[in-house]
């Protein structure tokens, strides 16, 4: 693989250079009862459409983010991008390559890894640290020798700041965020260029969050990693992205820079999330709270999925899907923004 | 005197290798239409605070010292049944899991009927009612139709909702909220924050508000309490500790969270972890992790001591 030159000042990174890209990516799960119970009650097959027809492509080096609620289909596509789900439809490229055919392509298996939400269930508890961090060294056959894994492995741990001596310990002698930095060694041991970050800092305190984040930041300067980044916490997404896309019942309704998108959010969704959250600087603000429930995505509701919650919606909305629309380097998929109804 | 008065407050857990002193000489008020905010991170002891107030510590854990006074009662050492009656009735409780606090096997109308006729004289009829005017207000959509329905045909946030509607169906003067809206969405979050302030102002029901997030104290407390390792390291009104906190742990607590309104380069982070119980330093108990500990910090346990618009257990504001 030839190494990546860097872009250009002031060039468009979605034009040419992409780690990661999805094309109109759908992803179903068959929800229907059984087979023989359909049949009898006469019900025809019901498909969950977690991911819905989802596009954007991620520049090396970057950070793009995934922020919506509960169910809304952003750890799906967490496992579409490493390949642990195929998608339905459309596809996933890693450097142009589809990955489909990633389990018959270690080469490229390699260079992608997984950070997961829960710190306490992502780790073998009756492996000692040092074999979890080795594993994706033995499996990858990135060294031989146990002396030379054992190097691998201690010099991991530093990274993380934590002591090669860790190595010797079984996960329960840790804490969340300590347990957290043995995740990121471990994902890191394939010496990957693209992490897949589902809700890495969910599960710990804030102080604790601060630190994962800051040497989630470290090592991507460091080692000029990519992340797709999922979290519901719009703040935590402030500081990591620098592109976002806003998701609703498994699609995207707004993608663009992170910096364009909390400046001035354009979709009513986006504004409502962003409204939503209690903010350390509005101490004792008043607030008119929306009103509303996520629906199902079993069934989602014809036209544009949000109209039921949109103070914006009307007849059109109701039945018409809506496409995305570009203002400057921003989509949006909303007919309010596009009929310019927005102001 | 203060609805809710809670003095030296020590909880312990006596284990084969000794006991742990789970929560430390805890002391705050709390008065009628006030929301106190209690934050701070896993294992400081909020929830532990709530639990040995309403007398729901879990065995082995027990008050060892200390007392709880309630409307002018002392509450810590009632024998379980008279609890039992003050619980539901004058204080509600809402927990965080609302899966283990709904009974899979009755409807919600059945639970939220018989808490209101196990602690009022009402008819059937005027209980049913009064249940779907609850659910009204906490935002369940087509009350009067869902009243009937079982827990498990709600979602997430719907059921925690009805555990709210629950806690507060009898009228509570106290509602001890523990971490009630973490397991929910921002935009239910947001509701379910309304519907406790409106609460607040319209019965001037008393909130204690235990929660590891910020933003909704922030947003929703009067006064907040931050804990530390078992012990309040700060108490104040909510803006004095967001915006000048005087304790270097709520201070690194406040700066280590991202904001939405600025980006900044780095987190400022308190390195390391709060310890653990069978580990506590000498001193105050943040000594190890703090950027300005000096030598009486190593040595002395603060109490909270005045700081300004705040109280902190702080050596750095002793005037001695």
């Amino acid at each position: 693989m030839p190494a990546q030159p860097e872009p250009p000042v002031g060039c468009m990174p979605m034009t040419k250079l992409k780690v990661l890209e999805a094309v109109a990516v759908s992803h179903y799960f068959d929800v229907s009862r059984p087979f023989l119970q359909r049949v009898f009650t006469r019900e025809p097959r019901r498909m969950l459409r977690a991911v819905d027809d989802v596009s954007f492509a991620i520049a090396p080096g970057t950070t793009f983010a995934l922020v919506g609620e509960s169910g809304c289909g952003k750890s799906t596509i967490a496992r579409l991008a490493v390949g642990l789900y195929a998608a339905t439809d459309g596809d996933i490229l890693f450097e142009n390559q589809p990955l489909s055919s990633a389990r018959a392509q270690p080469a490229l298996r390699r260079r992608m890894n997984m950070i997961f939400q829960d710190p306490y269930a992502s780790l073998n508890p009756r492996w000692r640290v040092t074999d979890i961090v080795a594993e994706p060294i033995r499996a990858f056959k990135l060294a031989t020798g146990s002396a030379d894994i054992q190097a691998r492995v201690g010099a991991l741990l530093a990274q993380v700041s934590l002591t090669p001596r860790d190595g010797e310990k079984y996960p329960h002698e840790f804490s969340g965020g300590q347990r957290q930095r043995i995740s990121i060694a471990r994902a890191l041991a394939s010496e990957p260029d693209f992490l897949v970050c589902d809700e890495p800092t969910s599960a710990l305190d804030v102080s604790v969050q601060a630190q994962i984040l800051n040497l989630m930041r470290d090592l991507q300067q460091r080692l000029g990693l990519t992340y797709l980044f999922i979290s519901h916490n719009l703040a935590v997404v402030r500081h990591m992205a620098d592109r976002l896309g806003v998701m609703y019942l498994g699609r995207i309704v707004e993608q663009g820079p992170a910096e364009a998108i909390f400046r001035a959010p354009r979709h009513p969704y986006t504004r409502l999330l962003l409204d939503a959250i209690p903010d350390l600087e509005q101490v004792g603000r008043a607030r008119t709270p929306v009103g509303g429930e996520l629906p199902s995505p079993i069934a989602p509701p014809p036209g544009c999925a949000f109209h039921p919650r949109c103070p914006l919606a009307n007849a059109r909305c109701r039945v018409e899907k809506p496409a995305h629309t570009t203002a400057g380097d921003v989509q949006v998929a909303c007919h309010a923004v596009a009929e310019g109804r927005d102001a | 005197m203060a609805l809710l008065e809670v003095q030296d407050l020590t909880v312990e857990f006596p284990g084969r290798r000794g006991t742990l002193r789970a929560l430390d000489k805890v002391s705050f008020n709390i008065e009628a239409g006030e929301i106190l905010g209690v934050v701070g991170e896993s294992g400081a002891g909020k929830s532990l605070t709530g639990a040995a107030i309403v007398g729901l510590l879990e065995r082995p854990g027990r008050i060892a010292g200390g007392q709880v006074r309630f409307d002018g009662q002392r509450i810590d050492n009632l024998p379980p049944e008279p609890m039992r009656r003050l619980r539901g009735r004058r204080i509600g409780m809402i927990f965080q899991d609302p899966l283990t606090t709904l009974n899979p096997l009755y409807t919600i109308g059945r639970q939220l009927t018989e808490t209101m006729q196990t602690h009022a004289r009402l008819s059937d009829a005027e209980a049913r009612t009064k249940a779907i005017g609850w659910l009204d207000r906490v935002g369940i959509p087509a009350a009067a139709h869902r009243i009937d329905a079982y827990p498990h045909e709600f979602s997430g946030g719907q059921r925690q909702r009805v555990v709210i509607a629950l806690a507060l169906c009898a009228d509570p003067v106290l509602v001890i909220a523990d971490e009630p809206t973490t397991a929910l969405d921002v935009s239910i979050q947001a509701q379910i924050i309304t519907l406790l302030k409106d609460l607040t102002r319209d019965h001037g029901t008393a909130v204690m508000l235990v929660t590891h997030d910020m933003g909704v104290i922030a947003e929703t407390a009067d006064r907040v309490a931050v804990m530390y390792a078992g012990r309040i390291a700060e108490i104040g009104p909510v803006a004095a500790v967001i915006r000048h906190p005087a304790h270097p742990y709520s201070d690194g607590l406040m700066a280590s969270i991202p904001s939405l309104e600025h980006r900044v380069d780095r987190l400022r982070q308190i390195d390391g972890a709060m310890p653990r119980l069978d580990a506590i330093p000498n001193g105050c108990r943040f000594n190890p992790r703090c950027p300005r500990v000096f030598d009486r910090c190593r040595q002395e346990q603060p109490e909270l001591l005045d700081a300004g618009a705040t109280r902190a257990a702080c050596w750095l504001h002793a005037h001695d």
